[in-house]
């Protein structure tokens, strides 16, 4: 971050003294971030709240780098943030963009993005957790650390839980590091709220708090729309209406996850189209759109309708 | 006497920000960073101790650093190195090595002539190994 390539126009070199103009637009244009707020535009369907405070941390960002060319602040702003919001509503997806964007605003060296939970943290016995949270943190040095649910880090019934070990070393980190790493925690809203109460060492170390909401039948819709265009399927318009009921039997059921529930439920309906077209093949010849589309009785067939309850992959897919 | 050994002997000492350059460059290149300490810097002994296991995966060296600045924490007058392994099929061996810590006083090795059969005179290199003014010190 010493060379942020962030030179005030006129002055070649050496710092700005205040009377050089600097140009945010040219700086914005050059840093690319444009294309990675499109992309997180264009992959995810909705999430209208979550975007626009990505956009605003990304404005901040870059404000506080033309700040830093004028020596108005000589800081590494604190970084790290927390996602908040249900099973599926996209926080990984949006991690990596984070990561992306740091990048190409050279808050971070590389721009990887190390996906982690309690396990990969924690170990199993005395001195097992401190080289297992380093070999971690060493790992995600130069990106962001993504901490999938949080709040498993500490078990206040178990006073000598190895958590705790592992929660002082990230601290330590997140205080000390702050130019080789950004640390998000995620998880459900009011378990990190409790998480966070019983922590205030990891509360005053976060800057920025993102709640993701849950999303509406008509965004599930689309959700797997756009997931079934990735894969070359789609829905006839039966098969669309059908798919639509599903989603409103299916967001009612215990263990509901967003997005994740419909990549799901896609991956079976298109197991039970292409039992559909073998058993039928004896008798029928095929055309290219056949092999591309999910109708409706490929998503009645699921128990979801039958009998209102989970199909049995479901229950051990979540 | 400053005892000098690896890649990059005929270099005066490396700054961190030069160690860290060259270990981006190991972890660019997809080596195993690994560090490693002792206090016998003769030029036969490949058995220095490991401080820790090998480096995998690391995308930043800052992470190395980190631990370089952990062993000379712990072991300020020894000879640290750090090496980089090359798993690639053909060459599995070490690429890089180099110092990054020596003690402030370095006795350097002493000669011992050993007079054998006829004239002949076999000579031993010794490492003062692990300084004694420091063990008389009672340090360790
Ligand atoms: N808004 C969206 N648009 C398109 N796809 C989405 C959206 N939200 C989620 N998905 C899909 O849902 C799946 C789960 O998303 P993701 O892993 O980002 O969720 P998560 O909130 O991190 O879940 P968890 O915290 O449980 O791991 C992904 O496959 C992603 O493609």
């Amino acid at each position: 971050m010493t060379e942020s390539g962030l030179k005030p126009v006129g002055s070649p070199g050496g710092k700005a003294s205040g009377e050089e103009v600097i140009d945010l637009h040219g700086e914005y244009e050059a840093s690319n971030v444009q294309e990675v707020l499109d992309r997180l535009d264009h992959e995810l369907v909705g999430l209208q709240p979550v975007k626009t405070r990505i956009k605003e941390i990304a404005a901040l960002l870059l404000v506080d780098r033309a700040r830093r060319s004028f020596e108005l602040t000589s800081e590494t702003p604190t970084l790290h943030m927390s996602f908040t919001g249900n099973p599926g509503t996209g926080k990984t997806t949006v991690a990596m963009r984070i990561a992306e964007i740091l990048h190409c605003l050279d808050y971070v060296r590389e721009g990887h993005l190390v996906s982690v939970t309690r396990d990969d943290l924690v170990g199993q016995y005395i001195g097992h957790t401190a080289p297992k949270t380093k070999d971690v943190i060493k790992k995600a040095m130069g990106g962001v650390l993504f901490i999938d649910e949080a709040y498993y880090l500490y078990r206040p019934e178990n006073e000598r839980d190895y958590g705790q070990e592992a929660i002082e070393i990230l601290l330590q980190v997140m205080e000390n590091n702050r130019d080789d790493l950004v640390v998000i925690l995620a998880g459900y809203k009011e378990r990190m709220d409790t998480f966070f109460q019983s922590n205030p060492g990891f509360r005053s170390r976060i800057a920025h708090h993102i709640d993701f909401p849950d999303y509406s039948a008509d965004e599930l819709l689309q959700i797997g729309q756009l997931l079934l265009g990735q894969q070359s399927y789609r829905l006839s318009e039966a098969g669309e209406r059908a798919f639509g009921e599903y989603i409103d039997l299916r967001m009612k059921l215990p263990q509901f996850a967003n997005g994740r529930s419909i990549r799901n439920a896609l991956d079976r309906a298109r197991l039970r189209q292409a039992n559909r077209l073998f058993n039928s093949s004896r008798t029928q010849k095929f055309v290219k759109q056949d092999l591309m589309t999910l109708e409706a009785e490929d998503f009645y067939a699921s128990r979801v309708f039958a009998e209102g309850e989970l199909d049995q992959a479901q229950v051990f897919s979540i | 006497m400053r005892i000098t050994q690896g890649t990059f002997s005929f270099l005066p000492e490396l700054t961190d920000e030069q160690i860290k350059k060259q270990v981006k460059y190991c972890l660019d290149q997809n080596y195993a960073v690994n560090i490693e300490y002792t206090d016998d810097p003769h030029p036969r002994n490949t058995y220095w101790e490991m401080w820790g296991l090998p480096m995998f995966d690391l995308k930043d060296p800052a992470g190395v650093l980190m631990e370089i600045n952990e062993c000379r924490k712990a072991y300020p007058d020894h000879y640290i190195r750090v090496g980089a392994f090359d798993n690639e099929r053909g060459t599995e061996s070490l690429r890089i090595s180099f110092i990054v810590n020596r003690p402030a006083h370095e006795p350097g090795f002493r000669l011992q002539r050993t007079e054998t059969d006829g004239r002949c005179i076999r000579y031993t290199a010794h490492a003062y190994a692990r300084l004694t003014e420091a063990r008389n010190a009672g340090s360790d």
